[in-house]
This record gives C-alpha cells, structure tokens and sequence, in this order.
C-alpha cells in the first residue's frame, strides 16, 4: 500500500450570504496517495474548485464556514493558523490553475515569478534562486529555459505559461499538487502536452495529484482514482477503471454518455436534462432527484448512504446494485445499437 | 526604449507647436481691443502707437505674427528664452515675471502632491485591505469630506484654526526657502495640506477600488498559492499591479495644477502662477495670461511624456506595443 499523504473527512463549506446559505461542498471524503492521481470531476458549480481551495487556506476566511478534517502530515490542514498554512502552501502543497494567460503577473518576468516562489520558503541568495527556477523551466520543457525566463508572460504562449506555472509548482518538491482545471483554456494539442507533463513529474518527484476537471476525458488519460461530484457531495467514488466501465449512479451514466469521443457522434450524445441546482436550495433527499429518469420513492425524502462495493466503488444511490448493473448495460447498449 | 521616448519627444513637440498655434489666434485673431492702445500708456501720440505697433509686430499680416511669435517663443527675445512678450500693464518682460511666481506654485505643487500621494493611496489600501470593517468606512467617510469641502473654505478654516486660533503654523504670504527655511515650511504647511486633502480623497477612493479589482485577479490567487505573505501580496503583486490609472490621474492632476491651482494660492496669498494669471486677467494683460497659459500648456505635454514613460516602466506590455 502507497503511503497517504492526504486525507479529507467530512469536508464542508458553506458560504453565508444575504441570499441565504452556499452549501458548496458537503460532507467530501477522499484519501489521496503518493504516486496516485486522484481525479475529481462535476459539473460548474459541483463544488470540486472550491473543495480543494478550502484545503489551500485559499478561501476568504471572514466569508467561509469550513469544517472537517484534512490531515496532512498529521496535522488538520482546516484549522492551522493562518502563518503555518502559509508555510505549507506552496511548499508541501502547490496548486496550479485554470487558466494560465490570467495567472502569472502580467509585470513581472517569468522567472522572477519563478524565483519568488523559492524565496517564499527557502533562505537562498538571489543566484541560487535563479538557478532553480532555470532547472525547473528547464525541466517543464521549457526551451533555452535560461533566456526565456527572463521573458514577460505575454511573451508566452498558453501551453508555455502553463509549464512555467506548473514549474512554479514544483519548486519546493510538493508532497501533493492540486491542478484545477489545467488544461481547460488550452488546445487539444497543447492540452495531452501538459496531461502528459503533470504524469511525468507526479512520478518524478512522487507527488499524489488532485486533477480536478469537467472533462471525463483528461480523467480517462491520467487518473487512477475518480470522484465524481453532484452538488457539492461527492456521488461516486473508485478506482478509474471501475468508473469508466461499471459506473453505479445515474449522473455518472449521464455524464459518460454525454462525452464526445471519436467514435460517438453527436447525434448519439445522451445530455443529462436540465441544469445542475442551486447550491442555496439543494434538492431534499438525492441531490440529482430531479434530474433522474430512474428516480423513485426514496430519493426525494432520504439522502442515500454511501455503498461499497467490494472492489472498493463507492456511490450514493438508492437502486438496487444488480439493477443498477443492469440499466446501465442496457444504456451502453442502446448508444452503441444507435452510433451504428 | 530609448526609440519609444524619442517617439513620444517628437509628438510632444509636435504638440507643444499646436498650442503654440492655439495660443496665437487667441491672442491676436480674437484681441480684446488695441493691444498698442493698452501699451501705450495714458495719452498716446498716433507717432508712439505706429511705433509700438512696429515694435511689437501689430502692422505685419497674422502669418509673419505667428512667425515672429514662434521665433521669439523658439528663438527668445530680448529678456532671455523663451520669449514672451512685454507685459501691456507694467512693461517688464512676462519672462521675468513667470520665472519669479513659477518656483512658488511648483513649490505649492509638490509639497501637496507628495502629501496626498502618501496620504491617499495609504489610505485607498489600508480601505481595500480591510474592506467593510470601521477602518473601511472611516477612510470613505474621510474620502466624502475631503471631496464635498471647498478649498477657499478649507482653506480659510485651516488658517482660523492653526494660525490665528492655535499659532502653530506661518500665516498667508510666501516666504523663499532661501531666505528662511523654517518660516517657508511653517508658510506652506496649511496650503499643501489643504490642497492635498481634495486631491487625496479622490486618490484614496481611486486606489481602493483598483485594489479591490486587481485583489480579485487570478494572479493574486496564484501570488497566495505560493506562500507568499499577505502584505507581500498586497504590495508587489496587487497595488504594483494597480498603479496605471493612479500614475495617469497624478501627471494629469499636476498639470493642470500648474495653471490653476488659484484658490489655494489666492487663500493663502502665495501669488504663484494662478496669481498671475488672475492678475493678468483683470487687468486684460493679455501677454502675461498667455505667458501662464503657455507654461501651463508644457507642464501638460511633460506631464503626459512623463507618464507615458513611467507606463513604458510599470508595464512591459506597453515598451513592445
């Protein structure tokens, strides 16, 4: 078994409002593992940015009601002060963003940026500093990493700021690297690029990743574990494989058969109908009720437990396993008679 | 760089001779009445005024005006450069005048400017950064008193208050820092604080909400991620970040001081540029006002090269352009 290094119980956030109560995230359990790369997808609005900004100390605190446990090298990453989170953030744990055009300082050089992040947590003359930020846009794929450094970001292209973000990143050798939506506002070439380049330094310097996306298909490319999120709750939860070929809830199967792929026209897409709640009145009982074709008398009262399988696939739902396997047979079956 | 600010050189003076053009058709196409009449004194001879009508070019076409004007403005006359003509009241060089009464209203300028600087952007972060607490509302509560006061008022109220009431400062007058530096300070303090509050409020107000913008950029976001402090966050990454409108308002603001910053300088009898120009005006001694106006016109074009420049410095994105 891969070591933890970091575990979330219960994970609540809710932003009070005049509008009423934000529940973002409810009740989120994950354990992530060094090596592993923990997926998390949902729609805008499922709570999965706000989940791992919660954990980054990246909320504003006057306006957020936090609670849970993330324990992280023993200590409740939750409720630290606000100087030790510090001290953590970017060291232990880095995070990288959606999208890179908006999150390297339009002002500064590159490698400046670079070396202010060394600084942040290591006493080391300015030299020294530099040279690290040139190995690491070196190690990115940066080339002639020494010159580019000292360009501005504009002089960088989209899949270059990234690297340099995710250089950034790295700095510190993190135990954990959180990437919200990396690939998002980048092209289809540049984006297996940086998938490409999150797996070869998660192995490089051991990190566990939180790749966090909407789209299913950068989870099918790199994720060993999926968590799939419905209103800020996590719905279900297993290995990646499991998800992909066995998924046990109905917004998975929804979401799966709305994906694009290059055997799936868009005539055969399923959409999930309607839109995702409001996260001030999130539905009674299963969140995704109303959303649900096959919903019936429990779900808008009770919120399903979690259930285990014994290949450890979690999900909340309320039908019966073997008939769950069973529609969801019936739906892969149906959308492949349609594509031919 | 250095090609974008001999760029930007060339425009300036480009427009300095626009003004210059501008300046001479509201001298001598819209003329308030004889200008040879008004230099010649109480009973003139029809011989004395051909002869200062010679003097001062009034018998050649507007065209050979404008050409003497700029050969004198370019060239200089016989008090030095630029030329400026003869004042009609009381015949000394507009030159000697403009150069006695600019060191006071720049003076002025930049005690006040300096204060509300300071003053202001303190204020608009300290405002931003604790947003909707009492520190918040003081500072804007501050921001609406300093914008709604009138200056003679202010002014007037300072000099009750700390001169006559409290003897702590210099009255009204100016007093040469080379003649006396104490009493220079002790003159200009109530002036500089009450031309500065004004322009505070405002620079407080303006750093607050293009703090408050930037604060919500993604970069900042990133700036925390790494572990950076807050105040470091605050000050290299997000007011560094928000300086451009502050820079563009505070060369335009100074600019326009230089001209007209007359309440201030007539409350506190300072007799600087705007003086000047007052004078000037009720007297109808047109040469003297467009002496004011010309060195009002430069202070805009400088101001404008020099923040164009400084923009070059704070953002690389505008050096490439």
């Amino acid at each position: 078994m891969r070591e933890t290094v970091l575990e979330v119980q219960g994970l609540t956030v809710v932003f009070p409002t005049h509008g009423g109560e934000v529940q973002a995230v409810s009740d989120l359990s994950y354990v992530l593992h060094r090596g592993e790369t923990l997926g998390i997808v949902g729609e805008s609005g499922s709570g999965k940015s706000v989940s791992s900004l919660a954990l980054m100390g990246l909320l504003n605190p006057a306006r957020t009601r936090i609670s849970g446990q993330a324990l992280f090298g023993g200590r409740n990453l939750l409720t630290l002060p606000s100087n030790t989170m510090r001290d953590i953030r970017g060291k232990d744990i880095a995070m990288i963003f959606q999208d890179p055009f908006a999150c390297l300082h339009p002002m500064y050089r590159v490698g400046d940026q670079i070396m202010e992040a060394v600084t942040a947590h290591a006493k080391v003359s300015n030299a020294q500093a530099e040279k690290r930020a040139v190995e690491l846009l070196d190690a990115v794929g940066i080339p002639r990493a020494k010159d580019r450094a000292r360009d501005y970001p504009h002089q960088f292209s989209g899949g270059m700021r990234q690297r340099a973000m995710i250089a950034m990143a790295l700095v510190h050798n993190p135990s954990v690297l959180i990437a919200d939506e990396p690939t998002t506002a980048l092209d289809v070439t540049v984006q297996a690029q940086i998938l490409e380049l999150i797996d070869r330094v998660k192995r490089e310097f051991d990190m566990g990743v939180i790749l966090i996306t909407h789209d299913l298909g950068v989870i099918a490319e790199t994720a060993d574990t999926v968590l799939v999120m419905y209103a800020g709750r996590a719905m279900e939860h297993g290995p990646a494989r499991e998800i992909f070929d066995a998924p046990q809830h109905p917004y998975a199967w929804g979401l799966l058969q709305s994906m694009p792929t290059i055997e799936r026209r868009l005539e055969i897409l399923v959409p999930i109908e309607g839109s995702p709640p409001s996260l001030v009145d999130i539905p009674s009982g299963c969140p995704f009720h109303p959303r649900c074709e096959y919903q019936f008398a429990p779900c808008p009262i009770e919120l399903p437990e979690p259930r285990t399988l014994p290949n450890g696939h979690v999900d909340r739902c309320h039908l019966p396993d073997e008939q769950k396997r069973a529609i969801w047979f019936a739906r892969r079956a149906e959308q492949l008679k349609v594509a031919q | 760089m250095l090609l974008y600010i001999v760029r930007r050189l060339l425009w300036a003076t480009v427009v300095v001779l626009i003004v210059l053009l501008l300046t001479f058709a509201v001298f001598f196409l819209l003329p308030a009445g004889d200008p040879a009449l008004r230099f010649a004194g109480k009973s003139p001879t029809p011989e004395s005024l051909a002869l200062i009508r010679e003097r001062l070019g009034l018998d050649q076409p507007w065209y050979e005006q404008f050409g003497l004007f700029v050969k004198n403005f370019v060239a200089g006359d016989e008090y030095g450069w630029p030329g400026l003509g003869y004042s009609y009241n009381s015949n000394v060089s507009v030159l000697g005048e403009v150069q006695e009464r600019a060191p006071r209203t720049l003076l002025l300028i930049a005690g006040a400017a300096f204060i509300w600087v300071v003053v202001g952007v303190s204020i608009g972060v300290l405002s931003a950064v604790k947003r909707r607490t009492l520190v918040d509302r003081l500072a804007m509560g501050f921001v609406l008193v300093g914008i709604s006061s009138p200056v003679f008022w202010l002014g007037l109220m300072a000099l009750f208050i700390f001169w006559r009431q409290l003897g702590l400062t210099g009255g009204t007058g100016y007093v040469p820092i080379t003649e006396d530096p104490i009493s220079f300070f002790s003159h200009m303090i109530l002036p500089w604080c009450v031309l500065a509050v004004l322009f505070a409020a405002t620079y407080a107000r303006m750093t607050r909400n293009s703090l408050l913008e930037t604060l919500g950029e993604d970069y900042i976001r990133t700036a925390r991620a790494k572990g950076l402090p807050e105040r470091t966050v605050i000050i290299h990454h997000a007011l560094r970040a928000s300086l451009a409108p502050i820079v563009t308002m505070f060369g335009l603001d100074v600019a326009l001081l230089v001209g007209g910053a007359i309440i201030t300088e007539s409350v506190f009898n300072i007799q600087g540029l705007g003086w000047l120009a007052i004078d000037g005006t009720l007297n109808q001694d047109l040469p003297t006002v467009l002496g004011v106006v010309m060195v009002g016109a430069v202070a805009v074009v400088i101001m404008n090269l020099v923040v164009d420049i400084a923009y070059a410095f704070l953002d690389p994105r505008v050096r490439y352009a």
